[in-house]
Order: C-alpha cells, then structure tokens, then sequence
C-alpha cells in the first residue's frame, strides 16, 4: 500500500515483525515501518476483534498498539524503531504480565 | 405528557430502576422522575459486585435479605437478556476478600467467626483459605497475600449495563422516563400524589422514594424517615487485558471486557470532582501487593463518585404510615440488591404493602430516632 521515497536515504535498521525480519529507516516510528513493510499488519481490537491500521499518526487515535519487546498495548506511532527490535501484531487485549 | 399513573418512582438510579422495572413487568403504569446529567449519580460510583460475604453483621436479617439477592440475580440476568439483548454478564462462581500479612488474616478469621456465630444469619458458606489453598484458583497473587476468605455465593456483573437494560426495559413495558425533574414537594389530594417538579405536576396513587441520598429531604414529605448521608469512593481502571482474574475480589475485579477495576474507598470528603491521589495510591499498591503482575499495566481512568449510605449501612424500606401508598426504599449496594428490588419490593409495593417477614426489619423505626453505629460490613 505504501511506498518508500527514492529520494530517502537514511540508513537502515533491522527490526522483526512476529519474527520475520524487516528493514526499518532510522528515524521511522514503530507504525511508520510497520505501513511501509508491505506485510499484514493489522492488529484486533480488544472488545470486537474488529481489525485495525495505525490511523492518526500522532498519538490520538489507539488504532497502532502493537507489542514491542515482550510489553503489550504500546502505541507504534510513539516509538521510533531501534536495531533489533521485536514487534508482535497484538490480537486482542494485552496479555498480564507482557 | 402523561400525568397519571399507578406509581411514580422517584429516582433513576440503579435502585430506581429496578423497582420501576419490576413495577412495568407487573403490568402497573409507571413514571420514572429522575434528575439531570449532572445529578451526583451514585449507580455511576459503583463497584459492580453482587456481594454476600461480610455482610449484615449486627443485622441477620440482612444476611437472609442478600443471600436471597444473590440467588434471585441469575433469574434477573436473564430475564433482562431475553427482554433487550443486553448480556449483563454475570458471573457468580464465587468471590474472594484476600489479605495481606499475618494480622489482616487473623482479623479475617475473626470476622468469619463473628458472622458463623450470629443467631438467625443465613448461612454464607464463607470460609477462610490459606495462601497455598488461595493459589490453586488465584494463581497469580503475590508472596505477601496471607490468605484470604472465600464465598462461593459472590460474584459480579456489568453494572453498566445492567442500568442500560433496566433502561431500555422500560420502553418494552412503556414505563415513562422523565429526565431534567427533581421532585421539589409532593402532596396528597385524596388518593393521590402530586409530585411538583419544574416541568409540571404530576400525579400517581402510589410513590415510591428512591432518589438516594436526596431520599432523606424527600421522605419527610410524606410522614417518612430516611436517616442516610453520601460517601466518597474512588475507582482506578486499567487498560484492557486478557482474563487472569477468574474470580472477583472486594478491591480488584476484570471486567467482561477485559478491563482491571481496583477500588473501593470509603471517603468523608464529599467533593466528586477531584481525586485524593494518597488514596488511589494505597489502593493501587494494596492491589499491586495483591497480583505483582498489575504493575506493569497502565491505568487509563480514575474517578471519584458519591454513593449513598444508610446511617447504620443496612437498607431501609418503609411505607408511610401517614401517607398510605407511599413507599422508601433506601440502600447502599444497589447492584448486589437489584434482583430483590425488581422481584420482590416491587411485588410488595404493587400489592399496597410491605411484607414485614421479608422486609420488617429494615424499617426506620430500628432507629428509634436515634441513629444507630455502622457496623454494616461496608
């Protein structure tokens, strides 16, 4: 759905979305990297299981929670990605404890 | 608008409700009059449980009156499903109140003691379990819970939508719901009340006083009394998580929807609009103590809520005896009473009378005037 700009050449960083690994530009948010990895990244929501994209991009709308690095409910359009980074497509309510 | 009925309810509350929903299910036309949005709504202060243990200490009737409430939720879950859709979602597989420390146990012990040797209680089959037996159904608490007392008559439902499905009955049996009006007076004329409120006057053979704390200016009216003030409470919510608390406990209960509701205080400041984060701090922790693992979720809401207290926190219902048809009903756990309301004191109040072997004891006259020491359980 999205395409990265030729003209972007920041460096890159890898990170794993549920294991597989993707490549990430420095300075992408979590949810930037996610929309630009052409993998399906929706999540569910935890009342419906109605599924979700990351939406508003600023921290508003809740709609990119994503587990990152074993901690549930984190909002990907928040978090910039680091080297190595683990994110799981969250289905559902967080978990206790993760 | 309409402006006769059988009976008027005064109060839209939880407690309001039921009552005026029992009233519609009995085939009796009913006015609801209720206040506006920013009434200090005490059903929004609530904790959700349908709750037996520790209660009516001082008062064995009450035990009898709450284990009868207990029973009679499932048959109130289910009629309201089948009425409006509306799952409540209860669930009743028992309840715990865990402690924390040798001493709290000991103190538990003792009130489980107290509570097993009241002549005339109805039997709560409440027993005390240590930390390892605690465990094998709360697999998570923490190495500081001690123990903690079990009821397998507890339990909990969504409260808010129980209001929701008392609300959304009233339109199947055409109960009127009138919002924007606070009773100022009422009157009798003959048989019948006038109820004054700023929309106009309306008039019913019978009332029925159920506007929580605001009952103690409304029942004088009508040869009634009512000796009840408000407390505070706060509530701390978490995000929503996957069940992990099989069981509801007095201070922590998941919701159906998978949210973490730590509560409750029992406050003397009165101000619903500000929080005492000393209080939701010994709350949290107390709860943290309780299930290690909450610490890592994130809280999303807390609030403070005004909710009603008889002065001895037993409940009370009357009818007048200078006001033939007028009816009190007075409570502090609105949503553990909630099947007796609907079921039972409607029954009563639809047949003229109170039945003093089921409700006798709750009279105001227990107060002699003088006022009486809670010793509620709350």
């Amino acid at each position: 759905m999205f395409k990265r700009s030729e003209q972007d050449k920041r460096p890159q960083v890898q990170i794993f979305v549920d294991g597989v690994a993707v490549a990430a530009r420095q300075g992408d948010t979590v949810s930037a990297a996610l929309l630009a990895s052409s993998q399906d990244v929706r999540r569910s929501t935890a009342v419906s299981g109605a599924p979700r994209l990351p939406y508003c991009m600023m921290g508003v709308c809740f709609d990119c929670l994503v587990t990152i690095d074993g901690i549930g409910n984190r909002q990907g359009c928040l978090v910039p990605v680091a080297e190595g980074m683990q994110i799981e497509i969250q289905k559902g309510k967080r978990e206790i404890g993760r | 608008m309409r402006t006769e009925y059988d009976v008027a309810v005064v109060g839209g509350g939880l407690l309001g409700s039921a009552i005026a929903w029992g009233l519609g299910r009995l085939g009796k036309s009913v006015a609801v009059l209720d206040e506006g949005d920013i009434a200090k709504r005490a059903s929004r202060a609530n904790f959700a449980l349908v709750w037996v243990q520790s209660k009516g200490l001082g008062m064995p009737a009450y035990t009898v009156w709450t284990v009868r409430a207990s029973h009679a939720w499932r048959r109130l879950a289910s009629e309201l499903k089948q009425q409006t859709g509306l799952d409540v979602a209860l669930q009743q597989n028992g309840g715990f109140h865990l402690t924390l420390g040798e001493d709290e146990f000991g103190q538990r012990t003792e009130l489980v003691k107290r509570m097993h040797n009241q002549v005339g209680a109805a039997d709560y089959k409440m027993e005390m379990f240590s930390a390892s037996e605690v465990k094998k159904s709360l697999p998570l608490i923490g190495p500081e819970v001690s123990g903690g007392s079990y009821c397998p008559l507890d339990g909990h439902v969504n409260s808010l939508r129980t209001f929701r499905a008392f609300h959304t009955g009233f339109k199947a049996f055409g109960i009127d719901y009138f919002p924007e009006r606070p009773v100022s007076a009422i009157s009798k004329d003959g048989g019948e009340f006038r109820l004054t409120t700023p929309k106009g006057e309306l008039r019913a053979a019978k009332i029925v006083l159920a506007a929580g704390n605001a009952n103690q200016t409304l029942a004088p009216m009508v040869g009634l009394y009512a000796p009840m003030g408000p407390t505070r409470g706060q509530i701390v919510v978490t995000e929503r998580t996957m069940p992990f608390l099989p069981h509801p406990l007095t201070t922590i209960r998941q919701t159906d929807e998978g949210t973490v509701m730590i509560g409750d205080s029992k406050e003397d400041e009165l101000d619903d609009r500000a929080l005492k984060h000393s209080i939701s701090a010994v709350m949290t922790d107390r709860a943290q103590r309780m299930f290690p693992h909450l610490s890592r979720l994130n809280v999303v809401r807390s609030w403070a809520g005004i909710r009603v207290m008889p002065q001895d926190g037993f409940p009370i219902y009357d009818q007048s005896e200078t006001h033939p048809g007028a009816f009190v009903a007075c409570c502090h756990s609105g949503v553990t009473l909630a099947s007796n309301h609907a079921f039972e004191i409607a029954r009563m109040v639809a047949q003229g009378a109170l039945e003093p072997e089921l409700v006798g004891a709750f009279s105001a006259s227990r107060f002699g005037g003088a006022g009486a020491a809670n010793n509620s359980g709350y």
